[in-house]
């Protein structure tokens, strides 16, 4: 281990001390209980509980739900960090801070204004003529307002370093604006845009306070993964629903080691 | 020329109306459904001794939790931007895993551990104790859930500004803390701020964690998110969006804050 010469022996020693102390309590004992409560599960156990047709229902609809609203975000996302950057107008900077907005809104105050906006009385409602809420097209919309922030700020960033003579260049050798988007402006934001995107969607598999206001919890239509551990320590089956957490924490897992990759990817270009 | 005008209005009409349909309107929908039974009602939710409970227990939460991740952010974004080592990229795994893990194995990890059938529960017991159904168990989960945050707001300010200064300091004979006080805190001083009131808003807002390991005994271990959750399951629908406008209030501060201090830190480097 190499540390910087001006801190002092106890100083060096109290910094990693403390960084690790405060992480075991605080994360690592936490979470290494959901692997010894699902192990106290026989792997037939196991199964019957974290991969029942219940379960797969609620994983294919949030997986499914976050890949779409991940998905308009992105479209919409990219818009409107080029909007944001390239662009003057009235109210920008008005819209450029709402776009935190969905961050510092607790997820229930989002999920009840939602469930109600596009229920049966709300204003969506009515003007639809139809009911959205309570069907897996809300927990879609609802998903996305959640995880709206991240593929817009991981562009922003990017586009706004971005050399403009790159562009110009594309420009001057006789290529369109429509050419030199997709082959000039859009591979250099691709890293940056894949990014958001899998923040995007790993936001929407682990949400859980706005989705149970809009979804109605319908079993086998409407009812996610996460919901699913919390019916289970609701029954004090302490081990059935570390067993589903455990399917959860895995595939967290996974897109952070792909973003990490993705992040060193980046540093390499 | 003139089709690159098109191409611009239509764009920005696409934003307009996308965060219109996904940001704006919903605002305006709460705020609406918040005062549609009058201001009585609205006032009447908010001073309910239940409501002002909820947002003591709040404060009482950020109390305890902001401090001990302020200290911790500053003390580990150091510890990864000033030291090499291997298991880096571990550390930086372990940071980023509560931005990226349901909010419900968040509350799940504490009850299995300081539960009544958890690997501390017993001896919290005996001690006379209570951890979960408690605050004790709302401040731990709500640790976990923020933690990152000041971490990951002081550290990429300590990765770009590197510590030149520093080794200057200390080879003209400044000790360890002075180095820290005078150089290293006025250059991550914006961060840490943006840190703490982005942290304050999630504290103020953390629903799911907090469900789990509360318990909700009203008047009692329900914060303010889990009385707006109760009231609208009790089809007091208007009173449960009058409290909600108090938790908009807080991410309104915020979002307002933030700019604030992009000013302030724009003028300090020009």
């Amino acid at each position: 281990m190499n540390s910087p010469i001006y801190y002092s022996k106890k100083i060096k020693f109290f910094i990693i001390f403390y960084t690790i102390v405060y992480l075991v309590i605080i994360v690592i004992i936490p979470l290494s209980s959901i692997f010894f409560k699902s192990s106290e599960l026989n792997l037939e156990k196991f199964f019957s509980i974290a991969f029942n047709l219940r379960s797969l229902y609620a994983y294919k609809l949030s997986f499914l739900s976050s890949l779409f609203s991940a998905f308009i975000n992105s479209i919409f996302g990219l818009i409107t960090a080029w909007v944001l950057v390239r662009y003057d107008f009235l109210g920008k900077k008005f819209f450029d801070t709402i776009i935190d907005f969905p961050i510092a809104l607790p997820t229930a105050v989002a999920g009840l204004t939602f469930g109600n906006l596009y229920s049966k009385e709300g204003e969506m409602g009515k003007l639809l003529g139809f009911q959205i809420s309570y069907t897996p097209i809300a927990v879609v919309i609802v998903l996305t307002f959640v995880s709206l922030p991240f593929v817009v700020r991981s562009i922003q960033p990017v586009l706004e370093d971005m050399d403009l003579e790159l562009e110009q260049a594309a420009a001057s050798l006789g290529a369109n604006p429509i050419q030199t988007f997709f082959y000039v402006t859009l591979p250099y934001l691709f890293p940056a845009w894949l990014t958001g995107f899998i923040l995007s969607f790993a936001r929407g598999i682990g949400e859980y306070g706005s989705v149970i206001f809009v979804s109605g919890n319908i079993p086998y239509f409407t009812e996610i993964s996460p919901l699913l551990v919390v019916m289970r320590l609701e029954q004090f089956d302490y081990a059935g629903a570390s067993a589903i957490a455990l399917v959860l924490l895995t595939f967290s897992f996974c897109l952070l080691v792909l973003l990490n990759i993705l992040e060193n990817w980046t540093k390499i270009k | 020329m003139k089709s690159s005008k098109l191409v611009k209005f239509f764009l920005i009409g696409i934003m307009i109306l996308f965060l219109g349909i996904f940001v704006v309107l919903p605002m305006i929908s709460l705020l609406v459904n918040a005062f549609k039974e009058g201001l009585k009602v609205y006032f009447n939710a908010i001073v309910h001794p239940e409501t002002l409970h909820a947002l003591q227990l709040n404060l009482i939460v950020a109390v305890f939790s902001i401090p001990l991740n302020l200290f911790f952010g500053v003390v580990c974004a150091i510890l990864i931007s000033r030291f090499e080592f291997r298991a880096k990229n571990i550390l930086l795994t372990l940071i980023d895993l509560p931005f990226s893990v349901s909010a419900v194995i968040s509350g799940l990890i504490f009850i299995l551990v300081f539960g009544l059938d958890g690997w501390l529960g017993k001896w919290i017991e005996e001690k006379g104790f209570q951890v979960i159904f408690a605050t004790p168990g709302i401040v731990l989960a709500t640790i976990f859930v923020t933690f990152p945050f000041i971490v990951r707001e002081v550290l990429p300010v300590l990765e770009a500004s590197g510590d030149e200064e520093e080794q200057a300091a200390f080879t003209l004979g400044a000790n360890s803390l002075q180095i820290f006080y005078y150089i290293t805190l006025p250059k991550i001083k914006w961060g840490l701020l943006y840190g703490v009131i982005l942290s304050t808003a999630r504290v103020m807002g953390e629903y799911g964690a907090v469900s789990l390991v509360s318990g909700h005994i009203s008047g009692l271990t329900d914060t303010l998110p889990l009385r707006i959750d109760k009231l609208y399951n009790e089809y007091q629908v208007t009173s449960a969006f009058a409290v909600s406008t108090i938790l908009v209030g807080f991410a309104f501060v915020t979002l307002m804050l933030k700019l604030f201090i992009e000013q302030l830190k724009r003028k300090s480097h020009s």
